[in-house]
């Protein structure tokens, strides 16, 4: 029986169809599903800290409109996927939890503050660049849920970026001092960005089952080099310098090489000692149990409700 | 009093995006009861425009076949081709058919 059912999982992704919520999946598929959905689900709730922070001093009426719009994407973003988690067979109350308590990780690129409002505008040009390149080929991840949430994301994700970019340019047709606040956001940010593609193919144990999978679609230093080449050009129409003096056009290969990834920076951070681990899960979990006698008082009125309805008939 | 869920229950969400549009499964949320599940679709799913009328039913009312399509479930209409109309040959020199 379990033989048969192997042979029809393989089956659905040889044909390259979709696996759905009721279909029988191997254990270790489902594992690897669920980790990666709750995980990227968490980066888009934490990832709305960075830049609620710049909100109530956003420069203007228009800048702060579509901040909160991102930011409130960004909790749309969580939901769909935590929507489509819940389809493995597991609870949004747990993941949640297990957010807040460290079991389950979140995308390192959130530990990094915010510090000036250029921030912001780098965040939506490298970060969420570099978010699009690795979701688009997860529009066509082998499990349906997610490869449809996906497609959300996306079609949002690209309003992200556009507004990073021309918050970007109206910095550098501002001031000196403007134009300086944007090189150092770019200077904090690219590095971290590079590294949220994931170790180097080498030190990526799960690439080799998550491709067969079709979980994932490119490599981790594939999708890397693709930002790279994307980002090279968008630097020099902004008229910044991307923090890397080994960054040197390749002709022999069509591509940019580039300078080596301080992968100890990345291993700390994961570890929980970045610049703003602890803020952010303190402040998630303020957030969760401050909301909840909300959830309580709601729930309690419902059920009120339901009760009175039922005498009422 | 019936007993207070603490977690609130689950519920799938459907979307018609446009008139002459079938709703559509987009997703699912949560919520303490239908009112607030309807108010929540609204936000999480139709930021843009997405649609024009929306459909919210809890999880739990749903029955559900096994989405397989070589599942028992569906065999009745497997064998029953001439249900589609390339099933009928049709000369060439007959026109609009």
């Amino acid at each position: 029986m379990t033989e048969e059912l192997e042979r029809s999982f393989e089956d659905t992704i040889a044909r390259d169809q979709r696996l759905e919520p009721r279909d029988w999946v191997p254990e270790g598929y489902r594992k690897t599903m669920i980790r990666q959905i709750s995980q990227h689900a968490h980066s888009e709730i934490i990832g709305m800290q960075p830049e609620a922070n710049w909100i109530t001093r956003a420069p203007s009426l228009r800048r702060k409109a579509i901040l909160l719009a991102k930011v409130q994407d960004e909790a749309g973003h969580g939901l769909y996927l935590y929507s489509a988690a819940e389809t493995l067979g597991v609870d949004r109350t747990e993941l949640t939890e297990k957010l807040i308590s460290g079991a389950q990780k979140y995308s390192s690129i959130f530990n990094y503050p915010t510090v000036t409002f250029a921030d912001v505008g780098v965040i939506g040009w490298l970060v969420d660049g570099a978010a699009i390149c690795n979701q688009v080929p997860l529009c066509r991840s082998s499990y349906g849920p997610y490869a449809r949430g996906m497609i959300r994301i996306c079609k949002e994700e690209s309003f992200h970026q556009r507004q990073g970019y021309e918050l970007l340019m109206t910095m550098m047709r501002g001031t000196e001092a403007q134009r300086e606040m944007v090189q150092e956001a770019t200077n904090r940010w690219w590095w971290p960005s590079l590294m949220m593609f994931g170790p180097p193919d080498a030190d990526s144990p799960n690439t080799e089952q998550s491709m067969a999978w079709k979980i994932k679609r490119h490599t981790n230093d594939e999708l890397r080099q693709r930002f790279v080449d994307m980002s090279v050009p968008q630097a020099e129409a902004l008229g910044v310098t991307l923090p890397d003096p080994e960054l040197s056009w390749n002709a022999e290969c069509g591509s940019y090489d580039f300078g080596a990834i301080d992968w100890n920076e990345f291993k700390q951070i994961l570890k929980g000692n970045g610049p703003c681990n602890a803020e952010r899960i303190a402040k998630r979990r303020a957030a969760h149990e401050d909301g909840a006698w909300v959830r309580e008082a709601a729930a309690a009125h419902a059920a009120k409700q339901r009760d009175r309805e039922r005498s009422a008939a | 009093m019936s007993e207070v869920r603490k977690d609130w229950p689950l519920y799938e969400v459907f979307v018609r995006g446009k008139r002459g549009l079938n709703h559509v499964h987009v997703g699912s949320l949560h919520a303490a009861d239908d009112r607030m599940a309807l108010r929540n679709a609204r936000d999480l799913y139709t930021r843009r425009n997405e649609g024009v009328s929306i459909w919210v039913v809890a999880a739990a009312d749903i029955t559900a076949s096994s989405p397989d399509e070589k599942d028992p479930f569906f065999a009745p209409s497997g064998d029953k081709v001439y249900r589609h109309p390339t099933f009928y040959e049709i000369p060439d020199n007959v026109p609009h058919m």
